[in-house]
């Protein structure tokens, strides 16, 4: 280890207003979680992403990260004895448009963990101008028995637990949709984590 | 052993940020957190294997030139040729090796080539200004591009951002993702910049500025510049989960 580098980590910065020319270009941004092949409920997540007047904030990049359909992660570190669906990555990168939305195609996840087993979600890392660092939320499906029991939910107060909450869209059959607000009554939860 | 133990699994938590050493949601020099800041409280999560694995990328997300951002196109770019290296090391002082790191950044006259992109200072047709590399066993990388100018934006009257390279770091962990910015040594907007300013602790804003490297530039061709990058590291006694 060098002298001059303390081992504090460092400082986050602002992903700004320019990112598009690196994170999201056509061959870099990952619309499709989980890739063509993958077992599971095909889904289509429609985000929108609106500040502290709910106006669209239309240069956020969400990044998402999730277990296959047996809640098995791709990593070294998940020891759980469960099959890898072959092929799997389970990230996704993307970024809002005009309208603050973007569309994320995935496949529903299974419960993470074996002895009290989180419900099915998402894990979400919001990035904009404005936002000096990340900021971090799950997703969860409303109406997934699984929730009531779900360590991670228990652990925000009842009345703020369905802003984590996807929704079916009434409108097309197979797409959920989820609002990232990220300031006011209505704020999504964030975590520290 | 227990057997509802047994079927539990074991996570390896990683250590907190220190305080003051990140910046707040929400610091209101820099206008655009007033909106975008959130003002609930942040929900503490003990970490779960969401949070401690991540994606790992392969060689297959690099190309060879992919570090080179003056090869890019047919001529070289204009402005000062430099390299850009350092390692990342997680905060047990352990090399990272295969993370991957994004760059993006102006042109040396402080342009950048996107479409929202309002200042009135020429494109470079031989300058993309984003590259990409994965970082050595050691936990090494190397960039060659140019030098960023310096450019105005709509922050305050007269505002100027200091010359910076945007990184994006991923590490072993979903929760160790770092996006930041890079900075040159003595740059006289560093007094002025919202950005470099949020972070509340001085020594903690003097670990985002790369340090000259003498020793490390090549004579006759390019100057270098030093930034290594610290991620969160794991904790040392694994949980149950």
């Amino acid at each position: 280890m060098r002298a001059d580098t303390d081992l504090v980590p460092t400082p986050s910065q602002t992903v700004g207003p320019y990112f598009r020319i690196e994170l999201t270009t056509q061959e870099h941004c990952v619309k499709c979680v989980p890739g063509p092949q993958a077992k599971g409920e095909r889904m289509w997540i429609t985000f929108r992403v609106l500040d502290g007047n709910r106006a669209p904030v239309n240069d956020a990049m969400l990044e998402i990260w999730q277990a296959d359909a047996n809640g098995k992660y791709k990593h070294p570190d998940d020891l759980q004895p469960k099959q890898l669906d072959p092929g799997w990555i389970g990230f996704g990168r993307i970024a809002t448009g005009e309208d603050g939305s973007c569309v994320l195609e995935t496949i529903r996840p299974g419960p993470v963990g074996n002895g009290a087993p989180q419900a099915p979600h998402l894990t979400v890392a919001v990035f904009a101008r404005g936002l000096l660092k990340q900021l971090y939320t799950r997703v969860y499906f409303a109406g997934e028995a699984a929730n009531d029991k779900d360590p991670v939910l228990q652990l925000i107060p009842p009345e703020r637990r369905d802003t984590l909450l996807a929704r079916p869209d009434p409108a097309r059959p197979g797409y959920w949709l989820f609002d990232v607000i990220l300031q006011g009554d209505r704020e999504t939860v964030f975590f520290d984590v | 052993m227990d057997s509802e133990v047994s079927t539990r699994v074991s996570v390896k938590g990683y250590i907190r940020l220190p305080k003051g050493s990140q910046p707040p949601s929400l610091y209101e020099p820099y206008r655009a957190t007033i909106k975008r800041a959130p003002l609930k409280p942040l929900i503490i999560l003990p970490h779960t294997l969401s949070e401690i694995t991540g994606p790992i990328f392969g060689h297959e997300k690099v190309r060879e030139k992919d570090n080179d951002l003056t090869s890019q196109h047919a001529g070289e770019p204009i402005g000062e040729r430099i390299i850009v290296h350092g390692r990342v090391l997680d905060s047990n002082g352990r090399p990272i090796p295969n993370a991957l790191i994004e760059i993006w950044q102006a042109n040396s006259a402080g342009r950048y080539r996107h479409i929202k992109e309002q200042h009135p200072a020429p494109l470079d047709p031989n300058f993309s200004g984003a590259g990409r590399t994965l970082t050595d066993e050691r936990g090494a990388y190397r960039f060659i591009t140019i030098k960023p100018g310096s450019y105005p934006w709509l922050n305050h009257y007269n505002a100027w951002r200091p010359e910076h390279i945007h990184f994006s770091v991923f590490g072993m962990a979903f929760l160790t993702r770092l996006v930041t910015q890079m900075y040159f040594p003595g740059d006289p907007l560093f007094t002025y910049d919202p950005i470099f300013q949020s972070i509340p602790d001085e020594k903690a804003r003097q670990r985002l500025i790369s340090k000259f490297d003498l020793e490390n530039t090549q004579p006759d061709w390019a100057r270098a510049y030093k930034f290594d990058i610290v991620l969160r590291g794991p904790e040392a006694t694994p949980f149950e989960s």
